[in-house]
C-alpha cells in the first residue's frame, strides 16, 4: 500500500535526520536525546517491518535503559563542551584526502552491492504470519539456547568489568581520591 | 651358574659404590675379596662340571635374555663355557682374588670412602672382564671389552688429583677407543658379510671355506679384530698407554696390565682361531707386529729406572711373544703363555708393589739396593718370578716361552725365531738387572732426597706424595716385609710360576701337553695342508735342541746382568757415556710418544681450535643471535604502526573492512 | 511498496554516518553514541532480511545484538569514567600512552 510507502518514508526521514543531528552535534547531552528520537524512528520501520517485539524492546531497553545511562555518565562527568580545534595532525591535507578517498570507496561499495543483487518483493501480508511473542520465545530457547545462555555470561562478565574498571578502590592512602 | 660368575663381582661393585661411605675399610675390602673369593668357587665348579663331559661336547651354555630381537637378528645376552673361557675365567677369578687380598693392605691408608671407591673399581673390572671371556657372542664381549677399558681408566686415574695419574688415564682410554673403531668395524663387516655375530656360528661357518690366499672379507675381518687388539693389548702402534698406566696403585698394573685386560686381545685371537686361520696374510702381519713389539719393549726395558716401568715394558715385550705365537698358528702356545705370564707378571708387580710401600714412595731403581736382607718374603718370592719370567728351565716360563719359539722355527721362521730369542736374552738381563739394583749391594739412597720425600727425577708418584703430606718420617716405619695379606699372594703366585708350567710339558720332555690338547674344542684348528698352521711333524730332537738353547740364552742373560750390576757397576755407566745418542733414544722410549703427539694430537687439537671452534662461534652462533636479531629489528620496525592514536586504529580498521567488502564484490 | 532495497539503503546510510561519528569526533561520550548509531543500522538489516525471507531469525538476532550492545555499552563507559579521572578530558587524541 501506498500508505507503508509514506510511513516508511516518514519514519527514514526521522531516523536519518536525528541521527545525522547527533554526529554533529557539540553538546554531548543533546546527542544523547537525538539519538533517542533516532530510536523511536526505527522503531517505526521496525513495526512496519511487522517486527513489533523487537520495536517495543528497543524503546525499553534501548532508549529506555542504555541512553539514560549514557546521561548518567554525561553528567556525571560534567563534560565540557567540545572545543572546534584544528591543530591535530588528523586534520591536515593529506589525511582528509585520505579519509575522503575512504569514504567514497565505501559509499561506491554499498551502491555496487545493493544495484547488483536480486531484489526480493516484500511478500503479502497474508503469506506470512507476523511472528507472535511465543513463538520468537520458543524459538530462543529451543534452538538459540547456547546464545542466550551465552549472553547471559557475556551480561555478567559487562557487570563485573564495568564495577572493576569505573569503581573507586579505595585504599587506606587514597582518601581524597577524585571522580 | 655361569651367570654368577661375573654377577658376583658385580654385586661386591654395587654395595662397594652405594654402601661404600658407610662401610668400614675391612668390611668394604671383605665384600670384595669375598665376591672374587666365591666367583672363584663357581668358576671351579663351573670348570669341573665341563671337564667331565666328553671332549667333543666340552660347551655350556646360558641364554640370560634376548639382547637385542630384530626379526631374523636376534642376540641374545649368552655365556658359554668352553675350554678356552674356562682357562680364562680360572685365572681371572683366581689370580683376581690374590690381587683383591694384597689390596686390602697395600691400600690401608687411603680413606674409607677411597678405599671402598676403589674395591668398588677392581669388581667392576673383574665383572667386566668375566662377561668378555664368556660371552658367546661379538656384541657381549663388546660389552665387557668397553667395561674393562671403562675401568682401566678409572684405576689408572684413581689418584684423580694427581694430573699425571688423571692423565694417564684418559690416554689409556683414548687410545683404546681408538683400537675400539677397528674393533667395531671388524664385528660389523662379519655381521653384514658372514650374517652373525655368534662365535660358534661364525667358526663353523668360516670353517667350511678355504684358506683365503688374496684379502678377502675373512682377512679383512681378521685385521680389523686384530687392530683392536693392538689397542687393548698393547702392541705397535698402540701401546703408548701401558707404561703411562703405571701411575695407578701398584694391584691394578698388577691385574689389569699383567694378567687380565691386557690379554684380552690374545684371547679375542684364541676365541677367533678359525678366522684368523683362514686369513693367512693376516696372521703374518700379527707375528710380524708381535715380535717386532716384543723387541722393541724389551730394548727400552733395559735402560728404564723405574722398577714399574720395567715390568711395563716387560709386559708389552711378553704380549708381543703372544701375538708372535698367534701368529704363527701356535694358538695353544700363546694361551698357555698367557696364562704363566699371569702368574709371574702378577708376582713380579705385587713384589714390586711390597718394595715400593716399603720404601715409602720410592720408585727409582737408581736409589734402591740391598733390600734381600731387609725384605726375605718380597725377595725370593720375586726372585722366582724374575727367574720364571727369563726362561730358567724347570719354572713356569721356560715352558710356556720355549713352547712358542719352538713353534715359530718349526712353523719355518727363522729369523723370527731368532728376534724372539734376541728378546729372551734382552728379558733375562733387565729383569736381573732389576733384581740386582733393587735387592742386592749397597742402598745407593740419595740422603736429600729422603728428607725431602720427593727426589727422584721420575715423576713423583702418589706414594711420594701421600707420604710428602702426612708428613712420615721417611723410610723409618714402612721398611719392614709384606705383611700377611700382603705376603700371602706373593707365595701363592710363586707356587704358581713354578707349577703353571706342568700343565702343558711337551711330549718330547715326555709329558701330555694337557693344555693343548685341552684347548683343542676350542681353537678348532684343524692341521690342513697349505694352511699356516703349526706343523705337527717336527722331530723331537729339534724340540730338545731349541729347549737347550734357550736355557743358555736364559742363564746368559742373568749372567751378563750380575757381571754388569754386581761386579762391575761402573760400566753400565761407561756404556751410557760411550753410546748417548743409543742410550737417550732408548731412555727416552723412542720419541714415540712425542711424534704422536706432533703428528696426531696436535694437528688435531689446532683444527679443533682455529677452524672447528671459530666455525662454531661465527656460524652457527652467527645464525642463532642472527635470529634473534631479526625479530628484534623487525619488531621495531613493526612498532611503528602503534601511533597510539585511537582514530588512527579506527581508520585502519575502517579501512580494513573496505578493503575485504571490495574484495568479495569483485569476485 | 518500500522494498528490501529501501531498506538496506536506509541502514547503509545509517551505518555511514554512524561511521563517520566515530572517525570525525572528539568526544568520546559521541564516539561511543556512534557506534550505538552503527549497531542499530546493522539491527534495522537484521530485521528487514528477516521479514523479507519470511523467518524470525533476524528478530532472534536483533534481539541478541540489542543485549551485547548494552553491555558494551555499560563497559565502554566505565572506561570512559575510569579513565576521565586520570586525564581531564573526553578527547580521544589524549589517550596516546600505547604508542610504540
Amino acid at each position: 500500500m501506498a500508505f507503508n510507502l509514506i510511513l516508511f518514508y516518514l519514519f527514514a526521514a526521522i531516523a536519518v535526520g536525528t541521527t545525522l543531528l547527533v554526529v554533529v552535534q557539540s553538546n554531548p547531552v543533546h546527542s544523547v536525546l537525538l539519538l533517542i528520537g533516532s530510536f523511536i524512528g526505527l522503531a517505526g520501520l521496525y513495526v512496519l517491518l511487522e517486527a513489533p517485539f523487537v520495536a517495543v524492546i528497543q524503546i525499553i531497553v534501548y532508549a529506555g535503559a542504555i541512553m539514560v545511562l549514557f546521561l548518567f555518565v554525561v553528567m556525571l562527568l560534567n563534560a565540557p563542551r567540545e572545543a572546534i580545534v584544528r591543530s591535530s595532525m588528523l586534520e591536515s591535507g593529506a589525511t582528509r584526502a585520505v579519509g575522503a578517498l575512504l569514504a567514497l570507496a565505501f559509499a561506491a561499495e554499498l551502491a555496487w552491492a545493493l544495484t547488483r543483487s536480486r531484489t526480493l518483493a516484500m511478500s503479502h501480508a497474508g503469506d506470512t504470519p507476523a511472528f507472535s511473542v511465543p513463538q520468537i520465545g520458543q524459538r530462543i530457547f529451543q534452538e538459540y539456547a547456547f546464545a542466550f545462555e551465552a549472553t547471559s555470561i557475556l551480561i555478567l562478565v559487562a557487570m563485573v568489568g564495568a564495577i572493576t574498571l569505573a569503581g573507586r578502590h579505595l585504599s587506606k592512602n587514597d582518601q581524597g581520591h577524585n571522580g | 651358574m655361569l651367570l654368577w660368575i661375573p654377577l658376583l663381582p658385580f654385586i661386591g661393585f654395587l654395595v662397594n659404590t652405594s654402601g661404600g661411605r658407610r662401610l668400614s675399610k675391612t668390611a668394604a675390602g671383605a665384600v670384595a675379596s669375598g665376591a672374587m673369593f666365591v666367583a672363584f668357587l663357581a668358576s671351579v665348579i663351573s670348570v669341573r662340571a665341563l671337564v667331565l663331559l666328553p671332549a667333543e661336547e666340552r660347551e655350556l651354555t646360558q641364554r640370560i635374555f634376548t639382547w637385542i630381537g630384530s626379526a631374523d637378528f636376534q642376540v641374545p645376552l649368552g655365556l658359554r663355557l668352553d675350554p678356552l673361557s674356562a682357562v680364562m675365567i680360572l685365572v681371572v677369578t683366581g689370580i683376581g682374588f690374590l690381587i683383591h687380598l694384597y689390596s686390602t693392605a697395600y691400600m690401608v691408608e687411603e680413606e674409607p670412602r677411597e678405599y671402598a671407591r676403589y674395591f668398588a673399581y677392581l669388581n667392576l673390572f673383574a665383572a667386566f672382564m668375566l662377561l668378555l671371556v664368556l660371552g658367546e657372542n661379538f656384541l657381549v664381549l663388546f660389552v665387557g671389552w668397553e667395561g674393562v677399558g671403562l675401568c682401566s681408566y678409572l684405576l689408572i686415574g684413581f689418584w684423580y688429583k694427581n694430573r699425571l695419574a688423571a692423565d694417564a688415564g684418559k690416554k689409556a682410554f683414548i687410545v683404546n677407543r681408538i683400537g675400539d673403531v677397528a674393533f667395531i668395524l671388524g664385528v660389523l663387516l662379519a655381521f653384514t658379510q658372514l650374517g652373525s655375530v655368534n662365535f660358534k656360528e661364525l667358526n663353523g661357518l668360516i670353517a667350511g671355506f678355504r684358506p683365503e690366499e688374496t684379502f678377502g672379507v675373512v682377512s679383512a675381518i681378521a685385521l680389523l679384530l686384530f687392530i683392536g687388539a693392538t689397542g687393548k693389548s698393547a702392541q705397535i702402534p698402540l701401546y703408548i698407554w701401558l707404561p703411562d698406566a703405571m701411575e695407578g696403585p701398584t694391584p691394578v698394573s698388577a691385574l689389569i696390565h699383567a694378567a687380565t685386560m691386557v690379554t684380552a686381545g690374545v684371547y679375542l685371537i684364541g676365541r677367533n682361531a678359525v678366522i684368523f686361520a683362514h686369513a693367512p696374510e693376516v696372521l703374518t702381519i700379527v707375528a710380524v707386529i708381535g715380535t717386532a713389539t716384543a723387541l722393541w719393549a724389551g730394548a727400552i726395558g733395559m735402560v728404564q729406572n723405574d722398577i714399574k716401568r720395567v715390568l711395563a715394558y716387560s709386559t708389552v715385550s711378553q704380549l708381543g711373544y703372544m701375538f708372535m705365537a698367534m701368529g704363527v698358528g701356535a694358538y695353544a702356545a700363546g694361551i698357555f703363555h698367557l696364562l704363566t705370564h699371569a702368574f709371574f707378571k702378577a708376582l713380579l708387580f705385587l713384589g714390586s708393589g711390597a718394595v715400593i710401600h716399603a720404601l715409602s714412595g720410592e720408585q727409582d731403581l737408581r736409589h734402591m739396593g740391598g733390600l734381600k736382607k731387609e725384605l726375605p718374603i718380597t725377595y725370593w718370592t720375586f726372585l722366582v718370578g724374575a727367574l720364571a719370567i727369563a726362561g730358567v728351565p724347570g719354572l713356569a716360563g721356560f715352558f710356556s716361552k720355549d713352547e712358542i719359539l719352538y713353534r715359530t722355527f718349526a712353523a719355518g721362521h727363522p729369523l723370527l725365531w731368532t728376534v724372539g730369542a734376541i728378546t729372551s736374552l734382552m728379558t733375562a738381563f733387565y729383569m736381573f738387572r732389576l733384581v740386582f739394583l733393587a735387592f742386592h749391594g749397597e742402598r745407593r739412597t740419595d740422603a736429600e732426597a729422603v728428607a725431602r720425600g720427593a727426589a727422584s727425577r721420575l715423576p713423583a708418584t702418589h706414594e711420594q706424595h701421600h707420604d710428602a703430606d702426612n708428613s712420615h718420617p721417611p723410610h723409618a716405619s714402612h721398611l719392614h716385609d709384606a705383611p700377611r695379606a700382603m705376603a700371602t699372594p706373593l707365595v701363592v703366585l710363586a707356587i704358581g710360576s713354578v707349577l703353571a708350567g706342568y700343565l702343558n710339558v711337551p711330549a718330547a720332555l715326555g709329558g701330555s701337553a694337557f693344555l693343548e690338547h685341552f684347548l683343542e674344542p676350542s681353537l678348532q684348528v684343524p692341521a690342513v695342508e697349505g694352511m699356516h698352521g703349526a706343523a705337527e711333524h717336527a722331530s723331537y730332537s729339534l724340540e730338545m735342541a731349541l729347549m737347550i738353547v734357550s736355557s743358555l740364552i736364559a742363564v746368559a742373560g742373568i749372567g751378563i746382568a750380575a757381571f754388569l750390576y754386581l761386579k762391575r757397576p761402573a760400566i753400565p755407566e761407561a756404556m751410557a757415556a760411550r753410546f748417548p745418542g743409543a742410550y737417550q733414544f732408548l731412555v727416552n722410549k723412542g720419541y714415540i710418544d712425542e711424534a704422536y703427539d706432533a703428528v696426531v694430537v696436535q694437528p688435531i687439537k689446532s683444527l679443533s681450535e682455529h677452524v672447528l671452534w671459530k666455525a662454531d662461534a661465527t656460524v652457527i652462533d652467527g645464525a642463532v643471535n642472527g635470529m634473534g636479531q631479526i625479530v628484534a629489528e623487525s619488531g621495531a620496525l613493526l612498532r611503528q604502526m602503534h601511533t597510539g592514536s585511537l582514530r588512527l586504529y579506527a581508520v585502519s580498521v575502517l579501512f580494513g573492512a573496505v578493503m575485504i567488502v571490495g574484495y568479495y564484490l569483485w569476485s | 511498496m518500500a522494498d528490501l532495497n529501501h531498506y538496506l539503503i536506509l541502514s547503509g546510510l545509517l551505518f555511514t554516518i554512524g561511521t563517520a561519528g566515530v572517525l570525525l569526533r572528539r568526544n568520546v561520550i559521541t564516539v561511543l553514541l556512534s557506534i550505538e548509531v552503527m549497531l542499530n543500522a546493522v539491527n534495522l538489516t537484521f530485521i528487514a532480511f528477516g521479514r523479507f525471507l519470511g523467518s524470525s531469525d533476524g528478530q532472534i538476532i536483533v534481539f541478541f545484538v540489542i543485549t551485547v550492545a548494552a553491555a558494551e555499552a555499560a563497559v565502554g563507559l566505565a572506561l570512559v569514567i575510569a579513565l576521565f579521572r586520570h586525564v581531564e578530558t573526553l578527547n580521544p587524541d589524549a589517550f596516546r600512552q600505547l604508542r610504540g
